[in-house]
């Protein structure tokens, strides 16, 4: 599945896409389009401006296949990198425009961008944490079993289930973490 | 996943331990202070209970005291889509390696007695207290109340006088606030073709798709999207497969995987004919029939669920990205390679056709079996199927008058020669105008010869042509000669198979 999609798969789509391979942009899409979808839709709340998000950083990464760069980490965190930046440009965009009820506060805007920065980080730990990790996590949280009978499920020692929750926890628990520049870099928030 | 008892892959402190693990190994409960650990002014936080997991239904029977907050119930949006999901869930709950009784299968409804404390692990006013390394290893179990009640109560007793594990089991429990990340909203499948055809737009493509695969592009990457968000239980859903073999319904029951399985089987036709690998290997049967029963007969466990239940919608889903990847680099002379099928062969563009019309028909199977909507294709897609339906059916008309199933030919007519014809009205946005000729697949249609017409909308002639209903009884509007239209339904009808 797209969480376990290597390396490989990252470049090897970067070079189809570049190459201007049609396919390769619709398995992009079957791909990544509901994590795109869904980290617009947290920041902006309106299907309509998740839409257009949407077509937004699918068209920028058509057209720019060659700005990603495999050594700075998975084409799944660059395209939500780039998700996150493009919604937040347009939650701001929209925000003097709607002069009427629904604008937001600049507190109440800073914490929805603040929420979903949290939110998208935490996707991109959950997916690319290690395989183990998640399939534990995956059997106490999702199918509510034990650790017992994860462990038995999982095939390893009480012991190692229980390490394998805890740290998936942890893991998670980083992304309640700023990232280290509280500041914007240059360019942040720039439209596609 | 990595085997049992194998060299351990992770470091357990390599993450976030801010409370210091050197040495921990000597703290007992009580003694929890320590040099690196953060200052508690006001003394150790009391930590509630952990929230529960997803879809709980407070059947755990981990909360004991009052005052603690109830978790956020899950909404039934979450509780379909997970985001991720346990891939090696077996079949049935695994049997405890020991006789401990708290391990027991938790049944649903009413939280169980609380059975008695199993021998191993004491209860902390016991004696002998879980020692701090143990307790502080059931942290994220804990926090996920994947524990016993009484590790629970112990773990809860030992956060009240080890601010180190405290600190810990804030960020965990925090942590597990986290885990319903990705939560879906059903995408509008009609945003797919606006973002594609936008790009194509700001970019066309060196390497276009070819016209007549976009259909199954389509359907594929459709179906694809209604089973992402599928649990375990959906993927064993029955589901009847419905066709009519030409002189009556019938159908064969199995699972949502089943299904997928089956699809997988018969583009595996199409796959083999392009020089892909063939998911039946190289002496596969031909016919998709043929093909399906194998592969349920081999893989029993795919026809009746068992297994990793997704498994096949990555193969299916793989191959017919190759399907797609490899037609498009062919050129166009690939369009009128012959795909055959046992019985009868097609050109692959009409291959591709076919392939997403039963994708269409399956979905629709799968989608009614677990309830759930599902609306037709685009509307140049569905016409394009509707138009290869109505370019086979003076083929089956033909085939059934040699089986003696359709009335002969009223007259003969040379090859090229306009001849008695039927007028097929389909009505709807995918709808048109066809003439199908009557006396011989060579006859030349001629709207002025038409001797009667068939009019239905897109729904009834789907249901009709994938065997969904009889086809005396196809919601149509009837006129003219009757012979002739009871043999065009019929072929119709016919053009189905599983």
């Amino acid at each position: 599945m797209a969480n376990d999609a290597p390396p490989r798969w990252d470049r090897r789509m970067q070079q189809r896409l570049a190459r201007g391979e049609a396919a390769a942009l619709a398995e992009l899409y079957d791909r990544f389009a509901s994590l795109v979808h869904a980290l617009a839709h947290r920041v902006l709340e309106d299907d309509t401006g998740a839409d257009r998000v949407t077509r937004e950083v699918f068209g920028y990464v058509w057209e720019n296949p060659d700005a990603y760069d495999p050594r700075q980490g998975s084409l799944r965190a660059w395209i939500a990198m780039l998700t996150q930046r493009q919604a937040v440009h347009r939650l701001r965009a929209s925000q003097p425009a709607s002069a009427g009820g629904d604008t937001l506060t600049s507190e109440a805007l800073e914490e929805r961008i603040r929420e979903a920065s949290v939110a998208a980080r935490a996707d991109y730990i959950v997916t690319s944490m290690p395989a183990p990790l998640r399939a534990a996590l995956e059997l106490a949280y999702f199918d509510r079993r034990d650790y017992r009978e994860a462990a038995a499920a999982l095939g390893v020692t009480e012991d190692e289930a229980r390490r394998r929750l805890r740290l998936g926890l942890q893991l998670l628990s980083t992304a309640h973490v700023q990232p280290s520049r509280a500041v914007p870099p240059p360019g942040y928030g720039r439209a596609l | 996943m990595t085997g049992r008892g194998g060299p351990d892959p992770y470091d357990d402190d390599a993450y976030g331990d801010s409370s210091g693990g050197a040495g921990d190994g000597r703290d007992g409960p009580g003694r929890g202070s320590g040099a690196d650990l953060p200052s508690h002014p006001a003394g150790p936080p009391r930590i509630p209970p952990p929230r529960s997991a997803a879809e709980d239904g407070g059947r755990w029977p981990g909360a004991l005291d009052g005052g603690i907050p109830a978790p956020r119930p899950p909404t039934a949006d979450e509780s379909r889509t997970d985001g991720i999901r346990a891939d090696e869930a077996p079949a049935e709950r695994a049997p405890e390696p020991g006789p401990e009784p708290d391990a027991a299968p938790m049944p649903p409804g009413p939280p169980p007695t609380p059975p008695a404390p199993p021998l191993a692990a004491p209860t902390p006013s016991a004696a002998h207290p879980l020692s701090h390394d143990l307790l502080r290893s059931l942290l994220g179990a804990w926090a996920l109340t994947a524990c016993s009640q009484d590790e629970t109560s112990a773990v809860e007793a030992h956060l009240n006088h080890c601010p180190s594990c405290a600190e810990e089991a804030l960020r965990l429990r925090d942590a597990v606030g986290l885990l319903h990340t990705e939560h879906s909203l059903d995408l509008d499948p009609m945003l797919r073709s606006r973002v594609l055809a936008g790009c194509l737009g700001r970019r066309p493509a060196r390497i276009p798709m070819p016209g007549w695969a976009g259909a199954y592009d389509a359907e594929a990457a459709r179906l694809d999207a209604l089973l992402r968000d599928m649990g375990e239980a959906e993927w064993r859903a029955p589901v009847r497969l419905k066709w009519f073999d030409g002189r009556r319904l019938t159908g064969r029951d199995t699972t949502v995987a089943g299904v997928i399985g089956h699809l997988m089987v018969v583009d595996g036709i199409v796959a083999a004919s392009l020089g892909l690998p063939d998911p039946m290997g190289f002496d596969a049967p031909g016919t998709p029939l043929a093909r399906t029963e194998a592969y349920w007969h081999l893989e029993p466990g795919a026809a009746y669920g068992a297994g990793p239940p997704g498994a096949v919608r990555e193969l299916w889903r793989e191959q017919g990205h190759a399907l797609v990847r490899t037609v498009s680099f062919a050129g166009r002379g690939v369009a009128e390679l012959d795909v055959p099928y046992g019985d009868f062969a097609l050109p692959i563009r009409d291959a591709f056709l076919d392939r997403a019309l039963e994708c269409w028909v399956h979905a629709g199977d799968i989608a009614e079996a677990i309830d759930y909507p599902y609306e037709p294709p685009a509307s140049a897609h569905l016409k394009a199927m509707i138009d290869l339906c109505a370019r086979l059916l003076p083929g089956t008309l033909a085939e059934r008058r040699r089986a003696g199933l359709a009335a002969p030919p009223r007259r003969l007519v040379e090859a090229g020669t306009p001849g008695r014809t039927l007028h097929l009205q389909v009505e709807g946005t995918g709808g048109g105008d066809w003439y199908i000729p009557l006396d011989s697949p060579a006859a030349m249609p001629e709207p002025e010869e038409a001797v009667a017409t068939i009019a239905l909308d897109q729904e009834a002639f789907y249901l009709l042509a994938s065997g969904h209903v009889p086809p005396q009884e196809a919601a149509a509007g009837l006129s003219g000669d009757t012979e002739a239209i009871r043999d065009v339904l019929f072929a119709t009808a016919a053009l189905s198979r599983l």
